[in-house]
């Protein structure tokens, strides 16, 4: 209860410092883009970030949709992925909160309530790690399908491929390949 | 609004990177960031310098002794040749408009990938060489030695620029970066420092004709394909000419289109408009590539690729030239084609034999691209269009960086999408037309190693693409360049499920009646057009189905209904 206002109160000095510490994976002349490009198509990975933080959040905080939180750390976890971080790197943002949020609930008795909300932000740091994980597969998949889609018609014409196993080349608005 | 002022973007902006601090991060050449080396073979077959395998990922990349000099030697010859050049390393005065502006820099968050400290790459060699400020002073006048780490940082980051020239629209005092990335380039090159995906297509094409080293047979049994699947779908029989002698107009396309999903439905395009038009024209075997990898080597075996387009035109006597749908592709016959193999005076004017128009545009050129021949067609009501075939699609436009900013050909595509399709939407403004976001991909980067790069710098684009996929419904992202068909269909993969990537001239096609045509339900691709799959059931039962479903979810819906 008493978090929730804690939370509710402190959320915009709580989000520009976890927006301070999620910067801080970049060298100070990109941290400082981040921070500065408020044109989210100017600066994806600035807009990113507040997507994500603006969602967990809301989730944490209003009991937001989880479905709504998922798709914006995916946002976020994507670009992370390709962002030469590692594993652990890619999804340190979403720890991150409880150094900030332990700060602010500093000496106000809340352990209990802090217990449970860590718990909650443990649960989308899992879900975190899966995004993570599928993004690198994705990566691999991409290389894959690239190399059917460059030889299949080759192979096709010189019959080394033949109609049974045609998988189709995907509908006009399905992804293409 | 258009493009921003340079007085407006200065205010704006305070970027200036480090300085010069950045020379002390050393950089580290990481896996999913880089592409193979040049092969030994295609160096050889196209006489380059220091053919041999090697592995950029690897300490020793097994260079001449005299490797300094070769490079230092190499800038002062460009420096006395290209004026732009010397201007480019002189007059940046670092204000940082452009720092913010690139693609790789936005999705890498790499400072050494803001255009400022791509050209530094460059400028501080030129300055500790060539200025007596920078042979001083060292370091404190942005100069350095050129050092085996050094030119490794070259190789790294100018295989990270894409040449698509956006930082250069922002620059106050027109500093074109690209063209520091070509010279870089071709520095490199003279070490026998390009990559495998460059190289490989530029041999090809330098002994076969293409980019995929495909022989004469080889290109006629895949457009006989397409004519087969073109007849099956549509009803039409297409019946296209191969270096027939005399005949009026000659049409280039990039090799991408014969052989690789999604262009291949392009080329479909094209076959049928033309067969549909009754056009007079001829595919060549010989000259059978549009794009030129050349361009990312070395100006004189970009000048040697291209010249088979005119010598192909003469030897087979045609009027003019009509080219397909690529990026790169047209800023090398725009910008270079005339000078280099120039004046193409046993050509004429364009006009077109169905409207009449003359393309003046093209008056010293004597070719014009495939979209400018279309825009002209249907301005005149020369094709019989039902753009109601393609309302299961929401479309946008990715204006090719090379089209758009290499040639200003930003309202052609529009006018043509807008008649074919009922449902279009641009992206936001600052990412479309000159201020075009590259797919990530171009000038030779396409190859699958550097996937991690491709993402990176697609994400700008793809950001976009997201906004109006999830504002309007876009599930469509069209194009008119080979290489955004293969790039962007891989970074919509991974940035946008769901939305297709198409050129152009498929969805043209698709809108297209024919003469003669069959019952067609399925479009180019083969797959059902959601709510033309069955029309006469539909027409028998139209009493009794008294509401429609709504097709906002057309495009998945295809996929799922069989093909048959
Ligand atoms: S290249 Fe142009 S925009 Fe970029 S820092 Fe130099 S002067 Fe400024
Ligand atoms: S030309 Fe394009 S890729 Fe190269 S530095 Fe400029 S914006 Fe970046």
């Amino acid at each position: 209860m008493e978090l929730d206002s804690l939370l509710s109160e402190k959320r915009e000095e709580i989000t520009r410092e976890w927006f301070n510490l999620i910067i801080q994976a970049y060298p100070p002349d990109t941290a400082k883009f981040l921070k500065n490009q408020t044109n989210r198509f100017a600066n994806p990975v600035g807009h990113a970030i507040s997507e994500a933080m603006e969602a967990v959040l809301g989730h944490l905080v209003e009991d937001r949709d989880p479905a709504d939180v998922y798709r914006s750390m995916d946002g976020l976890v994507r670009i992370k992925a390709i962002q030469d971080f590692t594993a652990s790197q890619s999804i340190r943002f979403i720890f991150s909160l409880k150094e900030v949020i332990r700060k602010k609930a500093q000496g106000q008795h809340l352990s209990g309530e802090l217990l449970e909300l860590e718990t909650r932000i443990d649960e989308l740091a899992l879900g975190c790690f899966d995004i993570y994980m599928a993004c690198r597969e994705k990566i691999y998949d991409l290389k894959a399908k690239e190399l059917k889609s460059m030889h299949f018609r080759l192979l096709k014409q010189a019959n080394l491929v033949s109609e049974a196993g045609d998988p189709g080349s995907g509908p006009v608005g399905g992804n293409g390949s | 609004m258009g493009t921003p002022k340079p007085e407006e973007l200065i205010q704006k902006i305070d970027l200036t990177p480090q300085w010069p601090g950045w020379m002390d991060t050393p950089t580290e050449i990481k896996p999913g960031n880089f592409c193979w080396g040049a092969k030994a073979k295609d160096l050889d077959g196209i006489g380059f310098p220091n053919p041999r395998e090697w592995n950029p990922g690897e300490e020793d990349w097994k260079l001449p002794e005299n490797w300094k000099e070769i490079v230092i030697e190499g800038l002062r010859e460009r420096l006395e040749k290209y004026r732009t050049l010397k201007v480019f390393m002189d007059i940046c005065v670092r204000c940082g408009a452009c720092a913010d502006k690139c693609h790789f820099f936005l999705g890498s968050g790499d400072p050494k990938n803001m255009p400022v400290l791509r050209a530094e790459l460059l400028r501080s060699i030129y300055r500790r060489e060539f200025t007596t400020a920078g042979k001083i002073l060292g370091k404190f006048a942005g100069a350095r030695e050129l050092t085996m780490d050094v030119f490794k940082e070259m190789w790294y980051y100018f295989f990270q620029c894409t040449e698509c020239r956006r930082c250069s629209v922002f620059c106050p005092f027109g500093i074109d970066t690209a063209e520091i990335t070509i010279i870089g380039r071709e520095l490199l090159n003279l070490l026998g420092c390009n990559i495998a995906w460059i190289t490989g297509p530029v041999n090809n094409c330098y002994h076969k004709g293409n980019h995929l080293g495909l022989e004469p047979h080889a290109i006629m049994s895949s457009l006989e394909y397409m004519i087969d699947d073109i007849e099956e779908y549509t009803g039409v029989k297409v019946e296209p000419t191969f270096n027939r002698k005399g005949a009026e107009i000659l049409f280039i396309t990039p090799s991408g289109d014969l052989f690789a999903d999604p262009g291949t439905f392009t080329c479909m395009g094209y076959l049928l408009m033309f067969h549909e038009l009754g056009l007079d024209y001829t595919w060549s075997t010989y000259a059978s590539e549009g794009g030129n990898f050349g361009f990312f080597t070395t100006n004189e075996m970009a000048k040697r690729l291209n010249y088979k387009m005119y010598a192909e035109a003469k030897r087979l006597g045609v009027k003019w030239i009509i080219g397909g749908e690529c990026g790169h592709m047209w800023r090398v016959l725009n910008q270079y084609m005339d000078t280099w193999n120039g004046p193409a005076d046993f050509l004429e004017v364009p006009v077109s034999p169905i409207t009449g128009t003359r393309f003046d545009n093209a008056k010293q050129l004597k070719m014009i691209h495939a979209v400018e021949f279309t825009a002209d067609l249907i301005k005149n009501n020369k094709l019989k269009l039902d753009p109601s075939r393609n309302d299961h699609l929401t479309v946008t436009y990715h204006d090719s960086c090379n089209t758009a900013r290499g040639m200003g050909f930003m309202d052609e595509p529009r006018y043509v999408i807008n008649s074919v399709c009922n449902n279009f939407f641009d992206m936001p403004e600052n990412t479309i037309r000159e201020q075009t976001f590259c797919c990530g991909s171009g000038s030779g980067l396409n190859a699958s190693e550097n996937m991690d790069l491709r993402m990176k710098g697609g994400l700008p684009r793809a950001n976009a693409v997201k906004y109006v996929n999830e504002k309007h419904g876009v599930n469509l992202l069209a194009n008119i360049c080979a290489i955004d068909r293969a790039a962007l269909t891989s970074s919509m993969d991974y940035w946008v499920p769901g939305v297709a990537v198409a050129g152009v001239h498929e969805l043209v096609a698709n809108a297209m009646v024919f003469k003669g045509q069959g019952k067609r339900t399925v479009d180019l691709r083969g797959e059902d057009i959601p709510g033309m799959e069955e029309e006469e059931e539909a027409e028998e039962a139209a009493e009794s189905i008294a509401v429609q479903e709504p097709q906002e979810e057309a495009a998945g819906a295809a996929g799922e209904e069989g093909s048959e």
